[in-house]
């Protein structure tokens, strides 16, 4: 890795404005023996997101606990960005995330932060290797609220509330909203077990929404054989239901 | 550490205006009645008969005592433990014996022989039902003590406590006097977490307790955060339970208003209807996925010490719609410690 020359460029997402001018206070502090500039503040992960594609930065220090989107959440998503920051997490008190930080010896400030703590984590932080992606899943107790895209060498987040099927591509994965299409380099089968509860698997390579489940039809399958397809609601798309899938369509009172 | 509670324990006479002694009450006595009557009849058969004959008897002096209990309820209470069981006995003898003159006067079918077997049941009902009342609060008097840890238990989220002590420290530099006006609110806070919660307190201190932790809550929340008490019904004396309503205010905000960034609504409604004390708290809620534990851990914790406290007369109820989470307490209103 290249040591940047300019100063250690830092951006701060905490919820909380108290908590964030705190961290400004003590990055003041620090500055007068390390050179550093604030790249900005967010209050969220998807406001921060938005701020790194604007103002790169070197490092996010970065709240756990946040509406819309956490921190562990938006550290995932932060990875797809061309120039990644490093993640430092901050936390008041979270047993959970601090049980799995140790365990992972990821790195982590806890609020109140102390000067010397953050000053420390700040210098070895150009050192510091990005945690792979499955170790920040395990971190998350419970599935992301957005899915990352990239397009022309932006991120966009797709609300996974949006998302009416995801069908399995080759090598990607086709996610279809009511506005259009992106592709996701995820697997199906992961993607399968985080939304477990949102999506039901209809055939070997696709997964549709239940909330837009409007109803099943008698149709072709791609081979023009005579099988079931799930109509969603707002599209006009069909999608063939597999005999092994069938008993799926019980649920939604259909056979 | 049973030598302490039973030294801590002094015993004390049931409340008799509490509507669930009086349906223990009138419980044991029928169930007494049915064993007279069983041992009468000597046979199944002539059970139901029996007790028929025995009941005609024993209801009208059992209602004519509940009313006597409970009119001289507050004189009882009064008295010192023996005393007042002293008091007890007599009354009960005394209503055995109106009930075995006013069956004389009727001549209605008298199913024993004289009013000595009129009080020797009364004498034996009254003895069961204190001998209950004696165990059940001896049984219960460690509950009483535990009532105070666990009102700890209910205690402030470690999540708040370093919050807050992280948004003070960032007031110190830019604002002191409020910083100030902070770290006092905290103070008070944690005096009333770590003191003897056991009794009662009044609701007056309670929702002062709730307004300090809101305004901690302000602090770190700002706008986010929007708060409407509606106390001008509000019966400043009664007396509830330490650490009712803030541990559900608390949650309020750790659920309904904290996952937001849009500025969610906690309001708080203390009133007074007849003789019962109510509490509404609603606040804005946006139904997800993920449900936390901690949620009904502290409302378990809240439900059982109003049963320690007040037995069947408290209730806590708790509403969900799409976009609201309500919780009603209701709680007898009292202004005197038992």
């Amino acid at each position: 890795m290249t040591r940047p020359a300019h100063a250690l460029r830092i951006a701060i997402a905490d919820d909380e404005a108290p908590a964030r001018s705190r961290i400004r206070d003590l990055l003041e502090d620090c500055a007068a023996s390390m050179a550093l500039d604030v790249a900005g503040e967010a209050s969220n992960g998807r406001e921060l997101i938005d701020l790194l594609q604007r103002t790169p930065a070197d490092v996010a220090l970065l709240d756990i606990r946040m509406p819309e989107m956490d921190g562990i959440e938006a550290a995932q998503h932060l990875r797809k960005l061309p120039d990644a920051p490093a993640v430092i997490f901050t936390t008041a008190y979270d047993s959970y995330a601090l049980k799995a930080f140790e365990l992972h010896a990821v790195d982590y400030l806890v609020k109140p932060i102390r000067l010397r703590r953050l000053y420390d984590a700040l210098a070895r932080v150009r050192s510091i290797t990005p945690l792979p992606l499955d170790v920040l899943r395990d971190l998350a107790p419970e599935p992301r609220k957005h899915l990352s895209v990239q397009e022309r060498g932006r991120i966009a987040l797709v609300p996974v509330d949006r998302i009416l099927f995801m069908r399995a591509e080759l090598k990607y994965v086709t996610i279809r909203t009511l506005e259009g299409e992106h592709l996701l380099e995820e697997s199906l089968t992961r993607l399968e077990q985080e939304f477990r509860d949102r999506f039901v698997r209809i055939h070997r390579s696709c997964l549709v929404a239940r909330d837009y489940i409007d109803r099943f039809e008698r149709g072709a399958d791609e081979t023009g054989e005579a099988g079931w397809v799930v109509v969603l609601r707002g599209i006009e798309e069909r999608l063939p239901v597999s005999r092994r899938q069938q008993h799926v369509m019980k649920e939604f009172g259909r056979l | 550490m049973a030598s302490i509670n039973q030294n801590m324990h002094r015993d004390a006479l049931p409340d008799f205006r509490n509507f669930g002694v009086m349906v223990r009450i009138v419980l044991i006595v029928l169930g007494l009645s049915s064993l007279a009557a069983l041992a009468q009849a000597q046979a199944w058969g002539g059970m139901l008969d029996r007790l028929v004959r025995v009941s005609a008897a024993v209801q009208p002096a059992l209602m004519l005592s509940l009313l006597a209990l409970w009119a001289a309820s507050g004189w009882l209470r009064r008295l010192p433990y023996v005393e007042g069981i002293v008091a007890i006995v007599l009354t009960e003898l005394l209503v055995a014996a109106a009930v075995y003159q006013a069956a004389q006067a009727l001549a209605a079918g008298n199913p024993y022989t004289g009013l000595e077997s009129y009080w020797l049941f009364s004498l034996v009902a009254t003895g069961t039902v204190l001998y209950y009342f004696h165990l059940r609060s001896r049984a219960l008097s460690p509950a009483l003590t535990e009532a105070r840890l666990q009102a700890l238990q209910a205690r402030i989220r470690p999540h708040f406590l370093f919050n807050s002590i992280n948004a003070v420290l960032s007031l110190i530099r830019q604002d002191p006097k409020r910083a100030e006006g902070a770290l006092e609110d905290m103070a008070d806070l944690f005096r009333v977490l770590m003191a003897d919660n056991r009794d009662l307190c009044s609701l007056e201190r309670e929702v002062e307790l709730t307004r300090q932790y809101l305004s901690l809550e302000q602090l770190r929340l700002g706008e986010r955060l929007r708060v409407e008490w509606h106390t001008e019904k509000m019966p400043v004396d009664a007396l509830i339970p330490p650490l009712v309503l803030q541990p559900l205010v608390e949650n309020a905000v750790y659920h309904g208003v904290e996952p937001c960034s849009e500025p969610g609504l906690v309001s708080i409604n203390a009133y007074k209807v007849r003789e019962e004390v109510h509490l509404v708290l609603r606040n804005s809620y946006r139904k997800q996925g993920n449900h936390h534990s901690g949620n009904k851990m502290a409302l378990a914790n809240i439900r059982e010490r109003l049963v320690l406290h007040f037995d069947a007369e408290a209730s806590l109820r708790t509403t969900v719609t799409d976009d609201a989470y309500q919780v009603h307490i209701v709680i007898p209103y009292r202004t005197q410690p038992r």
